[in-house]
């Protein structure tokens, strides 16, 4: 009877006084990359801002666009990003309605377009570097590869992740009323093709 | 003797959580029409950039593509569209970051 009683009271003390809520009512792995992605908008709206100041104190810095950076090899580079996104959001439908087989592939093919990209940026600074365009050559060069080259690093850190799940879609981990790491990785890899959209407008084209 | 309250049945473990909570199931978007909007735009953009129009101008409409193709991104393929309002809140809570950030620019250039 005393245990009794005594379980009873630890049971009251556990129960929370309120009924619990369930947040911004989604599971716990979105919830966590919303928050980081989150904390990335900042990161990346203090670059662009630092950018714009930089850009507007000494505007004789910056050549006109194409002058010196490579315009139609960074469109088709933003084209292929722009792909890897329909790929992506294509996986996830895929999963959602059950097509587990059609969503490997569009993983694959994420991977594959996003490593591409990495593969034509990793082009386009072997050339500017041969041009002599490094990143100490100025305040213009040094912005560009700053700017470049952290948005870079994030769809590298992306294909990394991205080949990751593709390996576990093929090992049958996902299933259509579970395919959390598909939803997650795709916030994430959407994230950064938003981020080059905002990228390429400021830092090739104005 | 102690209450053992019974099991409540288990939920499914679902990108969306409980079902009450859960955002309403809803027809995929044209994701390939979003894709060949994005496309369109870019070239629009590419177009646009090399216009002898006065730079002001220029500049003005590229931003604005701009945040119509991260728009589009953000609400279909990153589905903010169809996601409870407190998410949505969430995932917009940076942006008065940039309002500061685009005021601080103005009043540095300006000064």
């Amino acid at each position: 009877m005393a245990h009794a009683a005594v379980a009873h009271g630890i049971e009251d003390v556990m129960q929370p006084p309120v009924e619990r809520e369930s947040g911004a009512g989604v599971y716990n792995e979105k919830l966590g990359m919303w928050v980081f992605l989150g904390s990335e908008v900042m990161f990346f709206t203090a670059l662009i801002g630092s950018y714009l100041i930089l850009r507007f104190a000494h505007p004789e810095a910056w050549k006109p666009p194409g002058v010196v950076l490579n315009i139609p090899v960074t469109a088709v580079n933003t084209f292929l990003l722009i792909c890897s996104s329909v790929t992506m959001v294509k996986a996830f439908a895929a999963a959602q309605d059950g097509f587990l087989n059609h969503m490997k592939y569009w993983l694959l093919a994420t991977a594959i377009i996003g490593a591409s990209f990495v593969g034509v940026q990793g082009y386009e600074y072997t050339h500017l570097i041969e041009k002599g365009f490094i990143p100490s050559e100025g305040i213009y060069g040094s912005t560009f590869y700053t700017m470049t080259g952290f948005h870079g690093f994030h769809v590298t850190v992306g294909v990394i992740c991205m080949t990751f799940v593709t390996i576990k879609a093929f090992l049958g981990k996902y299933t259509q009323t579970d395919h959390r790491g598909v939803e997650v990785i795709g916030l994430y890899w959407h994230f950064v093709d938003l981020v080059w959209i905002i990228l390429f407008t400021i830092v090739y084209l104005i | 003797m102690t209450h053992v309250k019974p099991e409540s049945p288990q939920t499914p473990l679902t990108p969306g959580t409980a079902p009450s909570e859960a955002p309403k199931k809803h027809a995929h978007p044209s994701y390939i029409g979003i894709w060949v909007l994005l496309a369109v735009l870019t070239a629009v953009e590419l177009s646009v950039a090399f216009l002898p129009w006065h730079k002001n101008v220029i500049i003005l409409i590229l931003v604005g593509l701009a945040f119509w193709k991260a728009a589009l991104v953000g609400l279909y393929y990153m589905h903010l569209r169809y996601e409870p309002t407190r998410l949505r809140i969430l995932a917009i809570a940076p942006l008065p970051l940039i309002a500061v950030l685009v005021c601080a620019v103005i009043t540095e250039w300006i000064w």
